[in-house]
């Protein structure tokens, strides 16, 4: 899914960059007045390990493989804000050190994956989460389905680019068809993958999912003792 | 409270995710991902220009001058979720400074 250079245009890519500097900046400050004290390093942790999964292409068909995008397990975990950012972390660090996906491209790349897939995707999550019943199961099963479209999500966003400032004289329609399909084989993977990961947080450390917090207890009233004495020692 | 449980939790995220970019990724499946498979079929990965970092010693995620091309795939892996890691330490770190300082003490609780 990461596009390299000269696939699409100059303009279309640039005017991609524009609107994911735009998103991301909304990310930047919706994270930076949200995110808790305990969600700092767990960000960290699911960008350092979405850049790890990502290295994991499976095959999907004969001489096809497919690799996991992240977006929607890392809005679930940290929420859509640090999660589209993580996701933004990891793929300025493969373009930049790895070279994959362009570096014109950037912009391109994370309005698809980051934006339309995480934050987009994590609208999936929460309007499946809204018709399934409140346990911790249905919080990976949501995670699965939102994974799922997040990648045909995507995909459709590659799409619409390419239509826009396709480099290449191809017929659309048939790129269209094969890109949904191909994706829709490694969104099946990329709900298996973000299922079993959510899953495996929600056992270990159920409090550190941002998607499933309203199934927690509320203990979360504190003396305004130990709010001074916390800031008094530093964080 | 439970700031060491948070602490050996990060940690033991941090080691999973260096053992499968270390022992899993030089498995992994070397076929075109999705959109190259696309681009092959329909006829447009010839437009495919040279990545701007292509001498970068990582590049193609292998460690240049690593002959041993697992090992060179599970290194570069290794250095990339450090270097991940790293930054997104930095930059998550300073948004909440950003917020402290922004909020006062006297608002740090939700």
């Amino acid at each position: 899914m990461h596009i390299p250079d000269g696939f699409i245009n100059a303009g279309v890519s640039a005017a991609a960059g524009v609107a994911s500097i735009g998103g991301i900046g909304v990310s930047l400050k919706k994270a930076g007045e949200t995110l808790e004290d305990k969600q700092a390093p767990l960000a960290g942790l699911v960008a350092a390990f979405v850049f790890a999964v990502q290295m994991l292409n499976f095959p999907v068909a004969s001489g096809t493989s497919g690799h996991l995008l992240g977006g929607v397990l890392a809005a679930v975990l940290v929420g859509p804000w640090a999660g589209s950012i993580c996701i933004t972390l990891v793929l300025t660090v493969q373009a930049l050190f790895f070279a994959d996906g362009g570096l014109s491209a950037l912009g391109l790349n994370v309005l698809n994956m980051a934006i339309v897939g995480g934050i987009g995707g994590y609208a999936v999550f929460v309007a499946a989460r809204g018709v399934l019943p409140k346990t911790r199961p249905m919080v990976a099963l949501a995670s699965a389905i939102a994974a799922f479209l997040s990648v045909i999500m995507a995909s459709i966003a590659f799409f619409i680019e390419y239509a826009l400032g396709g480099v290449g004289e191809v017929s659309l329609s048939a790129v269209f068809a094969a890109m949904v399909g191909v994706h829709a084989l490694i969104g099946v993977g990329e709900a298996v993958i973000t299922a079993l990961a959510v899953s495996a947080v929600l056992a270990v450390r159920p409090d550190l999912v941002y998607g499933a917090s309203d199934l927690m207890p509320q203990l979360e009233v504190r003396s305004s003792q130990l709010e001074d004495r916390t800031s008094s020692v530093g964080r | 409270m439970d700031r060491k449980n948070l602490v050996l939790f990060i940690v033991g995220g941090l080691i999973v995710a260096a053992g499968l970019a270390f022992f899993v990724s030089p498995l992994a499946s070397g076929s075109p991902d999705g959109l190259n498979r696309v681009a092959i079929d329909e006829g447009f990965a010839d437009t495919e220009t040279e990545h701007a970092t292509a001498d970068s010693p990582l590049a193609g995620y292998g460690v240049e001058g690593v002959d041993d091309e697992g090992l060179s795939t599970g290194l570069a892996g290794v250095i990339g979720v450090a270097i991940t890691f790293g930054v997104a330490m930095i930059l998550f770190g300073a948004l909440r400074t950003f917020r402290a300082r922004r909020a006062g003490p006297q608002a740090t609780g939700t």
